[in-house]
């Protein structure tokens, strides 16, 4: 792909690409999926030794539209686009950067709501649960397909991240490093119940049909749109939420009644209701389910972190962010201490941010120096 | 610090020694010990424009608040674990004194001696001294718990400390007559006793 540059620090208009596997994939669960589609983007150069490559792996809700514009008169650039671009802390003038959006998702990538060939109809529930695992697998078949072996990095966060950690564990050889950010090494029970709440508001929406409402021509609309707002609220501190709505009121007084009356009701409905556009319920419940059960101490036999870790031989830049109490500096804590147990060498930094979880995503000058610093590492 | 200073303790570090430095600053030892003896270490820094230059110096860095003790690092896992120019700065003195030789095998340390003789003086005139290694004022010093050589050797004996070596240094040059006297800046390099 051959990028138009809008301006010089954008990757410019790019397009997604198909990659169509015929092999059969088994996933964690037993499932098997016969053939699949990965949608991906690309920006930058791969250089002759296919030794620039850097795979960004996507959150909760995330996709393969990283950085750039799918047409010029878009408003809304790719996810990390102030991360990714020509000059820009992940420069795309030096590397040759891989959005992928994950398996089950629902932006092409084979999906549930994408066509099962056996049947001619949607996936609906008959699609199966994808792991953090599986996700890797796949991504690891896209490699080999474009070339690379070996990536310089593998960077993500959240969800995203701990397919960073996961990639370090099971393809130790394939990674040079790693960029954790706003991760945890596993889910806290008070985060496996907020994306239980996020679930039962979808599963109990009279439009869900069991997971099969493509064959109704409706989607559970109320419940992702509740999902998602739950989430919303999780992904933002109360600081934030507090200095940008506190209590500022649409009207001039109370209505007594229940319709929008405060400015952050109006936000959340707002977000909820453009998610509930644009997202398949089912990808949202199957991402959630993913986060739940990923546990790279599950069935180890230390049941230990660092027992965990053992085998990972990249370097890591592991990043928090203050106020993100749903990935809590803690839990990256976490990851450094079985990183320094298997003497990997290893960078954490905590940034002071107002932003609760969602600071992975916004432009800090701190946040983003560090990134650009530890990029210039990878680079040489 | 001064090559001086890196010059010292790099000389009581073997080559390819675990090397822990608290309060790492901008990663400038760490930077010069991995050249000069290839040692594999970590540097620990608060401040978020150290942990950057560290990122930048290419030198493992985590952010940490010393005063909350070293609790990433499980016990004996280094060789030397080295505290430059923070002693002094730090409240819970002790405790991190501990936790060094929980960690590692032999510490180093340095600081400002306050029982040089132009602090002495300066102290004498009626003033907190102010001088190259203590360049502050009483109100804006990070500075908390100031001491002179016989008051760290105080505490290494209440803590059970070994001490096996110490230098003073006064302008970078070494000196080594009547050193509480005479030297501004003291690297001691100690162990656990037995």
């Amino acid at each position: 792909m051959q990028p138009v540059s809008t301006n010089n620090s954008s990757v410019g208009v790019v397009s997604p690409q198909i990659a169509h596997f015929d092999t059969a994939l088994t996933l964690k669960s037993g499932a098997v999926l016969p053939s699949y589609d990965l949608v991906y983007e690309t920006y930058g150069t791969l250089n002759s030794d296919q030794s620039n490559a850097i795979l960004v792996c996507h959150a909760l809700s995330g996709n393969h539209h990283v950085a750039g514009l799918h047409a010029p008169e878009d408003k809304k650039p790719g996810w990390w686009d102030n991360m990714i671009g020509p000059g820009k802390p992940v420069d795309t003038n030096r590397f040759f950067v891989i959005g992928v959006n994950n398996l089950g998702g629902c932006h092409g990538s084979t999906g549930p709501a994408s066509i099962n060939p056996t049947t001619g109809q949607a996936f609906g529930s008959s699609f199966p649960l994808v792991t953090v695992e599986d996700w890797v697998e796949s991504q690891a078949l896209l490699a080999d397909r474009l070339g690379i072996r070996q990536f310089a990095a593998i960077m993500g966060g959240s969800l995203g991240g701990m397919q960073v950690l996961h990639w370090s564990i099971s393809y130790p050889e394939r990674v040079r490093n790693c960029l954790v950010i706003a991760s945890a090494p596993k889910l806290t029970a008070q985060n496996i119940a907020f994306n239980d709440v996020a679930r039962q508001a979808i599963l109990t929406d009279p439009d869900f049909h069991g997971g099969d409402f493509y064959a109704h021509h409706t989607h559970p609309r109320r419940g992702l749109r509740l999902a998602r707002m739950l989430g919303h609220i999780t992904y933002l501190s109360d600081d934030v939420m507090g200095s940008k709505f506190g209590r500022i009121l649409r009207g001039s007084s109370f209505n007594y009644g229940y319709d929008v009356e405060f400015e952050i009701e109006s936000y959340l409905r707002y977000q909820g209701d453009k998610f509930a556009d644009s997202f398949d319920a089912n990808t949202y419940l199957l991402m959630t389910k993913a986060l739940d059960y990923f546990d790279p101490t599950h069935h180890h036999p230390e049941a230990s972190l660092s027992a965990a870790l053992k085998p990972a031989l990249a370097d890591f830049l592991v990043i928090s962010f203050t106020t993100d109490w749903r990935f809590a500096p803690e839990r990256s804590r976490e990851i450094v201490k079985a990183l320094l147990d298997n003497e990997r060498n290893v960078s954490y930094a905590e940034i002071v941010s107002g932003h609760g979880h969602d600071a992975f995503l916004m432009p800090d000058a701190h946040y983003h120096a560090l990134v650009r610093a530890y990029m210039e590492r990878v680079a040489t | 610090m001064t090559r001086h200073d890196f010059q010292i303790i790099s000389d009581w570090i073997q080559p390819n020694a675990r090397v822990l430095d608290l309060g790492c600053g901008d990663g400038n030892l760490l930077k010069y010990l991995q050249n000069a003896r290839q040692v594999r270490g970590y540097g620990v820094e608060l401040a978020d424009k150290n942990v950057l230059a560290c990122v930048q110096n290419g030198v493992n860095v985590i952010q940490r608040d010393l005063e909350a003790g070293l609790a990433e690092f499980a016990s004996d896992t280094f060789d030397y674990v080295v505290l430059s120019q923070t002693l002094q700065a730090m409240h819970h003195t002790e405790a991190i004194m501990r936790e060094m030789l929980r960690v590692a095998r032999e510490g180093i340390v340095t600081f400002p001696n306050f029982g040089y003789w132009k602090n002495r003086v300066q102290v004498l005139r009626g003033n907190m001294p102010v001088s190259p290694d203590i360049p502050y004022q009483w109100y804006n010093t990070p500075n908390v718990h100031l001491c002179t050589m016989h008051d760290f050797e105080a505490l290494c004996d209440k803590l059970n400390i070994h001490i096996r070596e110490r230098i003073v240094m006064t302008g970078g040059k070494r000196v080594s007559f009547l050193r509480n006297l005479t030297g501004s800046l003291a690297f001691y390099r100690f162990e656990r006793n037995g």
